[in-house]
């Protein structure tokens, strides 16, 4: 009995093996374990055993069901994972096929540089304020120290407006009358910048517009000197540029700061080596910065001997043309989406 | 301003090499804007002596010279004719290398050897003559090198940029007291001889003293007009003018080199024999110079004759009828302080910026006259045998005092961040002719009259600074007691690019200028603020829109083949003043335009943008609008607060900016858009029931808004309602005219409870009644 028990057994589990589907897996295991099984039948048979053999030969009989049951889930698992693979090979996608979706949009150059400028100066605490493009000669001259007809002016070609007296409305030149709109509003200490769109009359060409942006900085505060200047510009330049960029500060001459500097940093392409970006000088000329000149504080309504301060301002445009290299500037006013979309 | 460095060595003993004077320039703020190194003329350019002259045989532009070259008699073919034998010329030898980079080789020209080149003062770089061969004055032996016979030397030439503050500057002598004082090396202005005192021949007389608040003249005779020697033309050329004539290269190198413009008039040709300073009048003209007429008036400063017709304006040009010529013997010399404003005023009205003008206008030196004059009757005597005759006329009105500012050293280290001594202060100050007295804290500062920019306490701080060095101010940060951050209209404003951005929209930035056309062209009325003096005579105006300058950048787009592009724009419109308002009234706006898009384009990135500020529910309710499609337009409303128009450009109006196809647009008010009511964002409980989906479909008559069956049903549905949503549109002929289906699908949910049926069955009802009695609408069966 034990010899035939040894064969179904051997010749089952072959078959077992044999089964090349789940389906026919299931119909081997109802005729390897079924009711109508040899393994059943040996069940059957057991009985007619004498007592002292039984127990023995019902072990066995039970060892190779298990034998079977565990060739049965083996070979179950192996053709489930077969299947799966064969179903899941048949849904390969290529992830380089892909027909894009309309993309994302772009802020402009312009935008971008104008929120870094200002995150940074939000980090060192300042505010950030704005003021009308359309000015009074008060805010955008007179108030910064050149009265009517001071030869200064024409360092700033103006638009002017066809509004009240001739030349006493314009386009603001510049950010600076947003200085004195905050004095005028707001009482030291004063740590503002102020971003904004200024006009100048001006022939357009790869280095200027007659439209562009500028960022202006005012500082006013007890106690405040050129030492504050210079290390503020300092700080913004590692800040913005990345440590390792400097900046030196020259004499220059505005109306409405003094003493009054240009302020240049370390080319950010050759690190002061000289390149073609700097004309082989290591700088590159920002803007220009000064203490506030005591008229100034005094139009904007600050009592000079109690509060001093500084300002700066530069070109947002002329930065953004000159950190990503465009040639030329006036491709930031086209709106060409082969630009918009490059930044 | 160009300045030689030869001519700096005149006032101070500059010895620093090149880059250290570029520092120093640098850190005065005198800014060098380049830098010209002048070679020596080569050694093989020498002396020759002219033998005789042939003629070429084969050719008669040409002649053939036989020069003494000292060690040799060369033949040379020239092509000049200006000498004759005996004359000493400069011989470029075979193998020099002239200023202009050129290399003389001996070449046959039309079969006649030529050994070398005889030059012209051009051609050595000596002055802008290129008229014939430059014949020396001098006495030399053929053979020696030019440079030496003529002394000449090796020369460098800034290029500084003077700052409009620094009259001074603009003379060779105020930038060497500068730099002298930079360098710590004395500086000295030479004091010539004293002026002849005395009447004079000539007449001069002042009426407007306001505008000319002195006149100097003096008469010099015996003038021999022709060309100036080489020293004082060469000094001309490198400083960057071109020598004419003696008597106006006298004129103009006194100017380089003191700061002073002055005017000689051929006093032969100057009816009355004399000057007259007076106002222009009204309608009068006057022939400059260059032969341009000019119209001037009371505002303006004249030089007239003795008999009152015009020679010339005063500060800025001079006229024809009394410029020096060949034949002048007489000349008189003006030299005169006007007044800086005045100066200003003419020169820009006329738009003629002259030498004169930038100097007057800036303010020149009313104390130095009688030492340019000196200069001029010195100097003309040099080189042309003129000698005074009779003395200066001396015409003074108000001149400006010297300013005399008490400069506390406190002060001076608060401001500057510095740690300096009262005398450190006055060493900085006395080398630039600043005169310290004591005084308390300080000192008194006499201000020298060559420094009209300074005048108070922080002036001076500003030499002091500047001498002291930038550089040399240490570096501190302030610390802001304030908190840094964005207002929230800023915040949102970011916000907003940020979420058009997202939305598949490009950032455009358009100009502010436009034309009545432009307007015209987008439908848009012509109520516009207009531009005094526009750039672009075709773009007179400020925007009232940023639809014409949008349209614009989707043409161009268009053009470059760029199809489909979506644009927004975050910016200003103008519109005239209201009220007594002087300024214009300033909105900042967000446009939106979708090339190849219609208006439902527009409404969907309408929708995201209002969601993504949470905007309570804003109408959008159709209306005519400028510019827009008329029936496919609608105003944007929160609150009853109008934020602006969406819809379609009008067809008329995308086909007139050549562009094809349909344009998606919307424009809000920015301030409007921001302060528009918001959903709260305060936390809405979510069910742990599962919820039930129902839809539902209504015929509606197209007069009523699909927005007013969403509205109905939102009512209805109370608080189990939590999400209806639109999801198919349909029209058909089973409908009939004028109506369409528009199916709902509608979430119910509750809190507390799975929805019975009989819950989601009174809610359906409640729906459906509320539509079909509120508007021209029925359930679709």
């Amino acid at each position: 009995m034990f010899d035939e028990l040894e064969q179904v057994t051997s010749t089952g589990v072959e078959r077992v093996r044999a089964a090349a589907t789940l389906e026919e897996l299931r119909s081997v295991e109802q005729e390897l374990l079924g009711k109508k099984s040899p393994l059943a039948a040996f069940n059957q048979r057991l009985g007619a055993l004498p007592t002292e053999e039984r127990k023995e030969a019902g072990r066995r009989v039970n060892e190779a069901r298990t034998v079977v049951q565990n060739a049965i889930a083996e070979r179950r698992r192996s053709l489930a994972a077969d299947e799966r693979r064969q179903r899941l090979q048949a849904e390969r996608l290529d992830l380089t096929e892909v027909i894009p979706a309309p993309g994302r949009g772009h802020l402009h150059l312009t935008t971008q540089t104008r929120d870094e400028l200002e995150d940074v100066f939000i980090g060192m605490g300042y505010q950030v304020a704005e003021g009308p493009e359309a000015e009074d000669d008060w805010h955008n001259f007179e108030a910064l120290n050149m009265p009517p007809a001071h030869p200064a002016r024409s360092m700033w070609d103006t638009f002017y407006l066809d509004l009240g007296e001739p030349e006493t409305v314009l386009l603001r030149t510049h950010t600076s009358p947003v200085q004195v709109r905050v004095m005028q509003s707001q009482a030291p200490p004063i740590y503002i910048v102020a971003p904004g769109r200024v006009y100048r009359y001006e022939t357009p060409d790869p280095r200027h517009l007659a439209v562009f942006h500028q960022i202006e900085g005012l500082v006013v505060d007890k106690g405040i000197s050129f030492a504050d200047l210079a290390g503020t510009i300092e700080t913004f330049t590692n800040a913005y540029f990345g440590p390792g960029t400097h900046s030196r500060l020259r004499p220059s001459y505005f109306p409405f700061t003094e003493p009054s500097a240009e302020f240049e940093v370390t080319c950010i392409f050759c690190h002061g080596d000289g390149c073609r970006v700097c004309s082989q000088t290591g700088w590159i000329e920002l803007g220009g910065c000064g203490m506030v000149h005591p008229n100034v504080l005094k139009a904007g309504g600050i009592d000079p001997e109690e509060w001093t301060g500084f300002a700066f301002g530069f070109g947002i445009d002329r930065l953004a043309q000159i950190r990503h290299q465009v040639d030329d500037e006036r491709d930031f006013l086209v709106n060409d989406i082969r630009f918009l979309s490059q930044f | 301003m160009l300045v030689p460095l030869s001519w700096l060595r005149d006032f101070a003993p500059v010895e620093a090499e090149t880059s250290a004077l570029v520092d120093a320039f640098n850190e005065l703020g005198l800014v060098v804007d380049g830098v010209t190194e002048i070679g020596a003329i080569d050694e093989s350019v020498v002396v020759a002596r002219v033998l005789a002259t042939r003629e070429h045989p084969g050719a008669d532009k040409v002649q053939l010279v036989d020069v003494d070259a000292g060690d040799a008699q060369l033949q040379i073919v020239c092509g000049a004719f200006n000498f004759q034998a005996g004359d000493l010329v400069p011989l470029a030898r075979v193998g020099t290398t002239l200023p202009n980079g050129a290399t003389i080789d001996r070449r046959k020209v039309r079969g006649e050897w030529s050994d070398g080149m005889l030059c012209s003062a051009a051609e050595l770089a000596l002055s802008g003559d290129h008229n014939g061969i430059f014949v020396l004055a001098v006495d030399a032996e053929p053979g020696v090198p030019l440079r030496k016979a003529l002394a000449m030397e090796p020369d460098v030439v800034f290029d500084l940029d003077v700052t409009p503050n620094r009259p001074d500057a603009l003379s060779v002598a105020g930038v060497a007291r500068d730099l002298a004082a930079k360098l710590g090396i004395p500086f000295s202005l030479p004091e010539g001889p004293p002026l002849p005192v005395g009447e004079s021949r000539a007449s001069v007389a002042v009426k407007s003293k306001d505008l000319c608040p002195r006149f100097t003249g003096i008469v010099l005779d015996g003038v021999t007009v022709g060309p100036s020697p080489a020293w004082l033309a060469r000094r001309l050329t490198l400083a960057g003018m071109r020598p004419i004539n003696n008597v106006v290269d006298v004129s103009n190198y006194v100017m380089l080199e003191l700061g002073q413009p002055n005017h000689p008039y051929d006093l032969a040709r100057l009816p009355g024999e004399g000057l007259l300073v007076r106002k222009g009048k009204k309608g009068e003209t006057v022939t400059t110079l260059d032969d341009v007429e000019r119209p001037v008036g009371p505002e303006d400063c004249l030089i007239c004759d003795a008999e009152g017709a015009p020679v010339g304006i005063g500060g800025v040009m001079g006229g024809a009828s009394s410029e020096i010529s060949a034949t002048t013997t007489s000349v008189l010399l003006e030299t005169a302080y006007f007044d800086p404003m005045s100066i200003a005023r003419t020169a820009r009205r006329l738009g003629l910026r002259t030498e004169a003008s930038a100097r007057f206008e800036r303010g020149t030196d009313h104390g130095g006259i009688e030492r340019a004059a000196g200069r001029f009757i010195d100097l003309l005597g040099q080189v042309a045998g003129a000698r005074p005759e009779g003395g200066l006329v001396d015409i003074r009105g108000k001149l400006p005092k010297p300013a005399r500012p008490t400069l506390r050293t406190k002060r001076v280290n608060e401001v500057l961040g510095t740690a300096l001594t009262a005398d450190d202060v006055r060493r900085y100050l006395e080398p630039i002719g600043f005169e310290c007295a004591p005084a308390r804290g300080g000192w008194r500062v006499t201000i020298p009259s060559w420094r009209p920019d300074s005048a108070l306490e922080i002036d001076v701080i500003e030499e002091v600074a500047r001498h002291y060095g930038y550089s040399n101010i240490p570096r501190t940060v302030p610390l802001s007691p304030n908190v840094g951050r964005l207002t929230p209209y800023q915040r949102d404003r970011r916000h907003v690019r940020e979420v058009l951005a997202g939305a598949g929209l490009s950032e455009a930035w358009t100009t502010a200028f436009l034309g009545a056309p432009d307007l015209e062209k987008a439908g848009l009325a012509r109520d516009a603020v207009g531009v005094a003096n526009p750039l672009d005579q075709a773009e007179p105006l400020l925007r009232t829109s940023l639809l014409p300058g949008m349209l614009r950048a989707l043409a161009t787009n268009a053009r470059h083949q760029n199809a489909g592009v979506r644009l927004f724009e975050v910016g200003r419109v103008f519109r005239p003043p209201a009220g007594g308002d002087t300024l214009p009234v300033e909105r900042e706006v967000v446009a939106v335009a979708l090339a190849a898009a219609d208006a439902t384009a527009a409404v969907r990135v309408w929708k995201v943008l209002s969601d993504a500020l949470r905007l309570e529910r804003v109408s959008i309710d159709a209306a005519e609008r400028a510019g827009l499609h008329p029936t496919r337009a609608a105003l944007l409303t929160a609150d009853g607060v109008e934020l602006g128009e969406i819809g379609e450009v009008d067809p008329d109006v995308v086909s007139t900016h050549e562009l094809d196809g349909r344009v998606a647009w919307f424009c809000v008010d920015l301030e409007r858009l921001l302060g528009a009511p918001r959903r709260p964002t305060v936390f809405r409980p979510i069910s742990r029931f599962p919820a039930s989906d129902i839809d539902l479909a209504f015929v509606v008559d197209d007069s009523a808004a699909a927005d007013a069956v969403e509205d109905r049903l939102r009512e209805a549905g109370g608080d189990l309602l939590v999400d209806v949503r639109l999801f198919d549109v349909f029209r058909g002929p089973q409908l009939g005219d004028g109506k369409r289906s528009l199916a709902y699908r509608l979430r119910f949910n509750a809190l507390d409870h799975t929805l019975t049926d009989e819950e989601v069955g009174e809610v359906r009802r409640r729906c459906i009644e509320a539509v079909e009695s509120a508007l021209p609408a029925t359930l679709r069966g």
